[in-house]
């Protein structure tokens, strides 16, 4: 192919602006999307390829407009938790236990051991489950389908743990406000017990068929590099911002939950490209792992939820039919119009979701909902990187790079 | 215990010292600090330059129906520091513009500090019509183009006001 010479911009004539107009015919223009199954998720991407050389991408979004920042406005915040199973659905558990962590930040409400201690195991398993997914997508779009495979089955696993727990596979909507709708039973630390003994092996086929696989190191190693000043400057959290060199995990800097009490470590890269991403991908999966084990030997006993002289939890059954203090608290969270106190004030709490950092800003008026319910998505920033990821690179890295930032369009759209 | 974020006291001195006393707020263990529109920018700079390196959220509310607010929009610049940690709230408040000739409350944009900032006041942009001075592409990111309003404002109904029915419907013939 011919490159045309360099248009003049010196003067602005109607027959020179049709000149370099020309000069620029030999750019194609491809639209990418929303419908497209390398996309995985509904979003667009107009690219200008010059051949197979990506010149440059523009970013479309909002096929998915749910609404839920309006919808925050008139739910209560036990009713929210159903919509933030919606926003990142690789891994509803861990938008349950961001949200109703920033809930609780607003309110003041200090959980008690034993639901710091399974939110925390929960929220390792969701993280497990949506690094599984993300790197299978990856090794999928780079043409490794039986990696996809090993790491399909390993989701359904946990799957299968949280359908045990709460009877939902998928959309889980397990954790309330001071506590968890469902508390572990034993059956289900039995199985979260087998699923630690046997994921080990699975990880290590996965690395075995993967990370020494000359095709997809070739696909994955330099292409879209992120600096670790570009990974700040705009504002990359997570995994992404991990594999550029950035050393930053709430799960370390704002310890919350029960992390302060593990022992683990965050993973980090200083290459920033699509196989570092990959990389630190499956070195958490193996931290996460620790902590479950941890945890899930040294459950503390007692209460799931918090008192009811706080008033935020419904009573078990038991306290219901049996105490009078029961009985009162649970008419009155039931009734529409009691509720809890809800401060007039401002907070924003954040999570370590397995894509970022998943925080809420959460505005408080005094009546059971937020006035404002912000939801900082991880997913959005990273996808305001790709033009510059994704520039000079060929169109066949496109679907490497996506699926490396694990980009989830229901978390870009508002 | 819930982890108690370090403290800002210095960059709080910094702060004092060049922009004189502003109003600041701790909930929750996180402070907040309020400047004046035509000062943020200023702010902003200066606060990178003490360490906050990371711009986590720009984002906006609007207070038609809080009640005792003063003025209408507060926008919020959520900042943290990547080495130390540190988390600061940045507060900036503007209200609807009274002259004729200026349509949408304006407030200085932070692209030139962080490019984070791009599509995330792209955002304030669409659902609150707030304009960003200096943005280089202020489009509208979740809504398309031929929306007129702006959603996450307060008088803005729940269920919309029926813009959906009005979309013109392009068939495969004339795609």
């Amino acid at each position: 192919m011919s490159i045309a010479p360099a248009p003049s911009y010196s003067s602005t004539s109607p027959a020179d602006a049709a000149r370099s107009a020309r000069s620029e015919d030999y750019l194609w223009t491809l639209n990418f999307g929303p419908q497209h199954p390398a996309t995985h998720t509904t979003l667009r991407l107009v690219l200008k390829l010059d051949g197979e050389r990506v010149v440059d991408a523009m970013p479309e979004m909002g096929y998915l407009h749910s609404g839920f920042e309006k919808l925050g406005e008139h739910l209560t915040f036990n009713q929210y938790v159903t919509v933030t199973d919606r926003m990142n659905y690789i891994s509803p558990m861990a938008n349950n236990v961001a949200w109703h962590h920033a809930v609780e930040k607003l309110l003041g409400i200090e959980l008690t051991p034993r639901c710091r201690s399974i939110r925390t195991i929960i929220a390792e398993l969701a993280r497990i489950s949506d690094h599984l997914l993300s790197n299978g997508a990856v090794g999928l779009d780079t043409g490794a389908f039986t990696f996809f495979l090993y790491a399909f089955y390993q989701r359904e696993v946990i799957y299968d743990i949280f359908e045990t727990l709460c009877g939902a596979r998928f959309t889980n909507s397990w954790t309330r406000v001071g506590g968890v709708s469902h508390d572990f039973t034993p059956l289900v630390i039995e199985k979260i017990r087998t699923f630690v003994k046997t994921f080990p092996k699975t990880l290590n086929d996965m690395e075995r068929l993967l990370t020494r696989n000359r095709i997809f190191v070739d696909r994955t190693k330099r292409v879209g590099v992120l600096s670790k000043e570009e990974a700040i400057n705009g504002g990359a959290t997570g995994p992404v911002a991990r594999a550029s060199g950035v050393t930053r995990d709430l799960r370390k800097d704002e310890p919350y939950l029960a992390y302060e009490d593990f022992d683990f470590q965050i993973c980090c890269a200083s290459a920033g490209d699509c196989y570092a991403r990959y990389l630190v991908r499956m070195a958490e999966m193996r931290e996460s792992l620790k902590i479950v084990t941890q945890a899930l030997e040294n459950i503390p006993a007692g209460p799931v939820s918090v008192g009811i002289d706080q008033r935020t939890a419904l009573p078990t059954k038991q306290q219901v039919y049996s105490t009078i203090e029961g009985t009162i608290s649970h008419f009155e969270l039931s009734m529409s119009n009691r509720g809890f106190e809800v401060p007039c004030g401002e907070s924003y709490g954040a999570t370590e979701a397995p894509n970022g950092e998943l925080g809420f800003y959460l505005v408080g008026d005094g009546s059971e909902n937020a006035y404002r319910a912000r939801c900082r998505p991880p997913s959005l920033l990273h996808f305001a990187l790709f033009p510059q990821l994704i520039r000079g690179h060929t169109l066949s890295d496109v679907v490497a790079v996506l699926g490396s930032l694990n980009i989830i369009a229901a978390e870009l759209d508002r | 215990m819930p982890h108690e974020p370090p403290a800002v006291d210095d960059v709080l001195a910094t702060v004092t010292a060049r922009f004189g006393q502003l109003e600041t707020s701790v909930f929750r263990g996180q402070t907040s600090l309020v400047v004046p529109a035509a000062q943020s920018f200023e702010l902003l700079e200066h606060l990178k330059e003490q360490g906050f390196d990371l711009l986590v959220d720009v984002s906006c509310v609007d207070y038609l129906e809080y009640r005792g607010a003063k003025q209408r929009y507060g926008l919020v610049y959520l900042l943290t520091s990547t080495t130390t940690n540190q988390r600061l709230t940045v507060r900036v408040f503007v209200d609807d513009p009274v002259s004729a000739e200026e349509k949408w409350p304006t407030v200085r944009s932070v692209v030139p500090l962080w490019r984070a900032a791009d599509w995330l006041e792209r955002e304030v942009w669409d659902l609150f019509g707030i304009s960003f001075a200096g943005h280089p592409d202020l489009r509208r990111l979740v809504m398309p183009e031929e929306f007129t309003a702006h959603p996450l404002r307060k008088d803005y109904p729940l269920q919309g006001r029926g813009e959906r029915h009005n979309f013109p419907v392009i068939t495969r013939d004339h795609s």
